[in-house]
């Protein structure tokens, strides 16, 4: 029986239940659009039919009609906000406009919202908005990558936070030429969308003199706090945003969404509280990942050492913003290579800006990357895992920068070890069971580990109860237990006696949560606030009569059993509360923060690393693809809960199975419209395509990639997910499918393809 | 949803009238689909007559072996109703392999021979549909049309029907008993689904006022030799790509009687009982179902997004016997391909 | 010319409905949703929209023991039902065995599908037809998670599984 309960000083590392898990499993964790205010309105957005044009007419005549409508917001009647773009940009907004929900009559993609219903019911705003009948003068839509790609262009203004790709190395074209072993190949992914269980949904709360409380589904309450004070021209004191439960996010909820601003609007105009709440449909015309076609040229020389790559990516963006992310710099620093060009484009078209979406640009990158050396180590002659290892790389050879830890090999050896990888036959078409064709692959996944800036409070009350808080997100990656973890552990006390608050946008400042950078970033500033309190108790223990700490600094203090003890000798110290009672004080509350080290930055970076190996059959007549086992073997360094940290790494791994297999928007380019447009048919993964997935955490210590030693694990286990099971899906047809979803149509094909 | 008035009568003849004095009603039973289409603004019946007070909830056995499902009996109880598991295996099996737990739990029989279409433009009301509004032109023709029809379709509607639990009763001998204002009467399965032909909007050949009583299926003659494949795009939990139906009689390696129905690629289950007759006294060999997959889609046409449907209908068509044959029927839960 | 049931031309439909033991007798449109009505006016909202059309189980609820899809459900059409939802199967305090299966076992992550498939997992229990693994799969497959906790709900719910089949065993007979 696995130990439930951990002892203090013991708690970093200890497999805790969620703490939010029982009010999850009852329903009682309430959600965005799960709040009640008195008199709440509600809302329903009508969305655009067409891809592009103009609104020439709105009859709202029947929807005003329906009993209960209290009012149809269009661009004709929109209240006014604020003139100037940068009112408009959130914190993680991107080059260009901002799109502005209900500004003129301009139709720049389908599904934008045209018209919001606000109604006593929700089903009065709902059937409302089914009976608003609007006119277009239609012009036509560009929605189609492999004709947009012809005028594809260079970002011109870099979006912050994005490395461009690094200028060329050596002689890419010339060594490729020459190589005696060389791919060439052109992979295509189609458009994803998050689709998060929540629906995206705002309760806005009117407090009475312009005053709000805000419930958003978001993943910055603070963010979301910034944008609506910018563009309705309010306070921040007298806006409140909370974000205790977020239904799942994956990116989608970095940005504020149109959900957010529509409800402030009403509310703000009509003085009342507004609930809108998104219905699945419309989630397909927010963030999504951008389609992408990539064209690599990989070559090695007769060992399999690599000699040159060149990688170029055309991704998606909308027509008023240029959507950036890292798709091709990885393949400058995943191997040793000393030839390399990478280009990043962008073809504009008639849809919603995309956005990021579960480690952007790297799930996205590494299909190609993975994908191509995969079929370079069948050229060469090589087991593709040995192909990754002999070309393995200690440092970035994109910024020329050392890795302050990668243990790579150890997730190599330790994940093939686990698989079985020394069992594969190396022949595609070689392995299988009866009808069942078997195919073993693999792929590198590699993810940056950051630090950002962040603050957070402690404080420790008399009786031992501590309380952490700052305003991160729990978008269900267990922030609240690891900042619990964090917390008792400084102060030496149980998980069950720390109160964490998170999820308000009045507790101290924080970044959006993403970028898998939470539980470093939040956590550490946790640590820091704790060691802050701790130093002001020592302070006033040093004061007191016969103090055994008097001549003490901080670090030679530590919090045990309730006690400030000298660290060597937890014989000499003074209990917590007679250093209160001394004080005068009920509690001691600290705030701190944590910030990268600019001078660290310029010698090192961090990445997270994994291996891959999955395990696939199909049936060798009808071509239905089963993902029958994964191994993942992750290095992200110190690892806080190995029961969240799992989860982080299953969910990752099964989003990928979806990117390999499942996940694509279906667009009719003549009306520019995404057909399937609900969860019925764009399909995520179900129960019974998930196996048993073996998440393994090898061993990294990394002091340098943030003080807990934590380097993040939301985005990692997807990239190389969906090379991994690709590059098996060859090991088993002998048939390389490069357009992604690889949907059983085209393992059927590639079967034909190859007999 | 559109402002309706609601009823619930408690005689099948009640049923009937209220459907006959507004033309605009429509008939609610497990609501799976009606309500679904409702709130996408597909439909918008006027008046909803909710038939679930009427006696039709039942699943008899006759003394010949014929099963009478009545039209309110879910998909959940008749698949795992021990007499229909003993006597029409292929019928439980395909209905276990639509849809999901929760929604077999409360669509019914009735239901499922009316539901409609899952074609992206019949359930968007933003695009023409010929099959939502006559006259506005099919979309899906030149369009998205991963999930249409190569058989039977016409230059209205390339739509298909969207059941499971029908492809297995057309493939078994099944009757649809229906009351009217007429009365009674039986329609034969394979007449009961139409093809789109000039009007896509009728889905099948009920007449106003018509709604469906029961089904009866003959039981026991395919027990052993059966089974039901399906093919999609995740391993549960998603409609057809393709499916087949197969049923046979074997008597020394020699096909006695074959049936095979196709699900995911026509406006209603196919088949064709012609070519299954050209069948009869051949080997069951590989040879012969091959031959056999060839007839039945010999008229197939792609619409582009679902050419690769020709050749994985031929695969299954031809795995789906050979599974029959063997009498190694797919077992739903198990994602092997048998 | 009608005969049996009046024809319900007024704007509401009178249902009385038995929700987590308790009685309530409304008065509601026709077009009102179970869901809906659980979410809205009777504030429980442990039930969740996901997508309000059958296509991923975040809704589910046990109608008369039974799993189904609260969204797919006119409410006026339930009259007389027993329903239980999330909140009537445990609290936090006094958790059901399949709601502390999933906390042990983290068999979520954002939490937004958990009612739905805890619903679905007690009905999955009391239909009896899982008994493996790939069984529990199959039969769970009517809910999503977009979390991919996947592995660890399988786990959860054959723990219980395994639970219940051992207190149902008899005694042994030696």
């Amino acid at each position: 029986m696995a130990q439930t309960t951990p002892d203090t000083g013991r708690l970093i590392g200890f497999p805790l239940a969620r703490i939010d898990g029982p009010k999850k499993v009852t329903g009682t964790a309430p959600y965005a659009a799960e709040h009640h205010p008195q008199g709440c309105l509600h809302g329903f957005v009508t969305t655009a039919t067409i891809g592009r044009g103009r609104i020439t007419r709105l009859d709202l005549a029947d929807a005003a009609a329906v009993p209960g409508v209290v009012k149809i917001y269009t661009h004709e009647n929109r209240p006014r906000t604020a003139w100037w773009d940068r009112s408009w940009k959130d914190e993680v907004a991107l080059p260009g406009h901002p799109f502005r929900p209900l500004e003129n009559d301009r139709i720049l993609f389908d599904g934008q919202p045209v018209a919001l219903v606000i109604a006593e019911t929700f089903e009065a705003a709902r059937d409302a908005a089914a009976l608003i009948r609007v006119s277009y003068a239609a012009e036509e839509p560009t929605t189609d990558l492999s004709a947009a790609r012809q005028d594809a262009y260079v970002p011109k203004q870099k979006r912050n936070g994005i490395a461009p790709p690094p200028p060329p190395r050596g002689e890419p074209q010339a060594a490729y030429d020459r190589a005696p072993h060389r791919i060439s190949a052109e992979y295509w992914l189609e458009g994803e969308h998050h689709n998060p269980m929540e629906l995206f949904g705002s309760t806005v709360i009117y407090e009475g003199e312009g005053r709000l409380t805000v419930h958003d589904k978001t993943q910055g309450s603070q963010n979301v706090q910034g944008y609506l004070c910018g563009i309705f021209e309010l306070q921040p004191e007298n806006v409140r945003v909370y974000n205790y439960f977020v239904g799942g996010a994956f990116g989608s909820g970095l940005r504020p969404g149109h959900q957010v601003f529509l409800a402030t609007l009403a509310a703000l105009d009509l003085r009342r509280s507004v609930k809108l709440e998104l219905s699945r449909q419309e989630m397909f015309y927010m963030r999504w990942r951008p389609a992408t076609v990539q064209s690599v040229k990989m070559a090695a020389d007769a060992e399999g050492h690599l000699v040159a790559i060149l990688h170029d990516a055309i991704a998606a963006t909308s027509v008023h913003e240029d959507y950036q992310e890292t798709v091709v710099n990885w393949s400058g620093l995943a191997y040793r290579c000393d030839n390399v060009q990478l280009s990043y484009e962008l073809a504009a078209m008639n849809v919603s800006t995309p956005g990021d979406m579960r480690a952007p640009g790297a799930a996205t990158g590494f299909v190609a990357l993975e994908c191509a050396i995969d079929e370079l180590s069948y050229a060469v002659g090589l087991d593709p895992l040995e192909m990754r290892v002999l070309n393995f790389v200690h440092v970035d050879q994109n910024e020329d920068l050392q890795l302050t830890s990668k243990a790579l090999h150890a997730c190599y050896r330790e994940g093939a070890a686990r698989f079985g990888w020394a069992q594969r036959s190396p022949k595609p078409r070689s392995m299988r069971d009866g009808q069942d064709l078997i195919g073993w692959g693999m792929a590198t996944g590699i993810w940056e580990a950051t630090l950002t800036q962040a603050t957070a409070r402690a404080r420790l009350s008399k009786g031992g109860k501590v309380a952490v808080s700052a305003a991160a997100s729990d978008i269900g990656t267990g922030t609240w237990t690891v900042l619990a973890q964090v917390g008792a552990d400084a102060f030496g006390v149980l998980p069950q006696q720390v109160t964490v608050e998170i999820g308000d946008s009045s507790l101290p400042k924080t970044s959006v949560e993403g970028g898998s950078w939470t539980a470093a970033s939040t956590g550490s500033a946790v640590q820091a606030a704790a060691r802050a309190v701790q130093a002001t108790l020592l302070r006033h223990a040093r004061t007191m009569p016969g103090s055994p700490l008097a001549e003490l600094s901080v670090e030679q203090t530590a919090i045990r059993g309730g006690r400030l003890v000298m660290e060597i000798n937890d014989q000499a110290g003074v209990a917590l509360d007679d250093i209160l009672d001394a004080a005068g004080l009920s509690f001691i509350e600290e705030e701190a923060e944590v910030a990268p080290d600019a001078a660290q930055a310029k010698t090192f970076v961090s990445y997270t690393h994994s291996g891959i190996f999955v395990e696939v059959r199909i049936d060798d007549e009808v071509g239905v693809i089963r993902v029958s086992r994964v191994v993942i073997a992750v290095a992200a360094g110190r690892i806080l809960n190995p029961k969240t940290a799992r989860s982080q790494i299953l969910g990752g791994v099964v989003m990928g199975i979806g990117m390999a297999l499942h996940e694509e928007g279906m667009t009719d380019h003549r009306l520019g419209r995404i057909m399937n447009h609900n969860l019925a048919e764009y399909h995520i993964p179900a129960h019974a395509d998930i196996a048993d997935i073996d998440v393994i955490f090898v061993e990294e210590h990394d002091a340098m990639a943030s003080p807990l030693g934590v380097k993040g694990l939301g985005e990692i286990g997807i990239v190389g997910v969906a090379a991994a099971v690709a590059n098996a899906i060859y090991h088993a047809t002998g048939t390389r499918v490069r357009h992604f979803p690889i949907t059983i149509d085209k393992v059927l094909f590639a079967k034909e393809a190859a007999e | 949803m559109r402002p309706f008035s609601y009823l619930r009568p408690t005689a099948v003849s009640d049923a009937v009238s209220a459907l006959m004095a507004e033309p605009g009603a429509q008939v609610l039973a497990g609501g799976t689909n009606l309500v679904d289409l409702m709130k996408y603004d597909v439909t918008h019946p006027t008046a909803v007559i909710d038939i679930n007070d009427l006696p039709l909830r039942m699943i008899e056995t006759g003394e010949n072996g014929e099963m009478r499902l009545g039209a309110l009996t879910t998909n959940a109880e008749v698949a795992h109703d021990p007499a229909v598991t003993d006597m029409l295996p292929l019928l439980s099996s395909a209905i276990l392999a639509g849809a999901s737990p929760q929604l077999r739990n409360a669509a019914t029989t009735g239901g499922n021979l009316l539901q409609r279409t899952r074609c992206y433009y019949f359930y968007d009301p933003a695009t023409p549909c010929n099959k939502r509004e006559p006259g506005t032109g099919c979309s899906a023709i030149g369009g998205v049309n991963r999930i249409h029809a190569i058989l039977g379709a016409s230059e209205t509607c390339i739509a298909t029907h969207p059941s499971d639990m029908c492809v297995a009763l057309a493939a078994l001998d099944t009757t649809v008993e229906v009351a009217g204002p007429e009365g009674s009467r039986e329609i034969p399965f394979l007449a009961f689904h139409r093809l789109p032909g000039a009007h896509p909007e009728r889905d099948n050949t009920l007449q106003p006022g018509e709604i469906v009583v029961a089904v009866r299926v003959a039981g026991g003659r395919f027990a052993r030799h059966h089974s039901y494949l399906k093919l999609r795009d995740r391993l549960s939990y998603a409609f057809a790509l393709v499916s087949a139906a197969a049923a046979l009689d074997i008597e020394e390696g020699r096909i006695l009687d074959v049936r095979v129905a196709l699900g995911g690629v026509a406006h209603k289950p196919w088949r064709d009982p012609l070519a299954e007759a050209e069948v009869a006294g051949q080997p069951a060999t590989r040879q012969t179902f091959e031959a056999l997959a060839d007839r039945l889609l010999a008229g197939a046409k792609g619409q582009g997004g679902n050419d690769f449907k020709i050749p994985m209908a031929r695969k299954a068509i031809v795995r789906a016997l050979a599974q029959a044959a063997a009498g190694t029927s797919q077992i739903q839960a198990e994602k092997r391909v048998r | 010319m009608l005969h049996g049931p009046a024809r319900t031309t007024s704007p509401t439909v009178p249902v009385m409905l038995t929700i987590n033991g308790k009685r309530h007798d409304l008065n509601l449109a026709p077009f009102v949703t179970l869901l809906d009505l659980l979410r809205g006016p009777l504030t429980l909202t442990g039930t969740k929209k996901g997508c309000d059309h059958g296509q991923c189980g975040a809704c589910t609820v046990l109608i008369d023991g039974q799993r189904i899809n609260s969204c797919l459900k006119l409410a006026v059409s339930l009259n007389g039902a027993q329903i239980t939802t999330i909140e009537g199967l445990g609290t936090p305090e006094n958790l059901h065995p399949l709601q502390k299966a999933f906390v042990e076992h983290d068999a979520y992550q954002c939490g937004y599908c958990t009612p739905g498939q805890i619903c679905s997992a007690a009905g999955l229990l009391a239909e009896g037809h899982a008994r493996s693994r790939e069984e529990i799969r199959e039969l769970m497959s009517g809910n999503l998670c977009r979390c991919g906790a996947y592995t660890n709900i399988a786990d959860a719910i054959e723990d219980v599984m395994a639970a219940t089949s051992r207190s149902n065993q008899p005694e042994a007979a030696e």
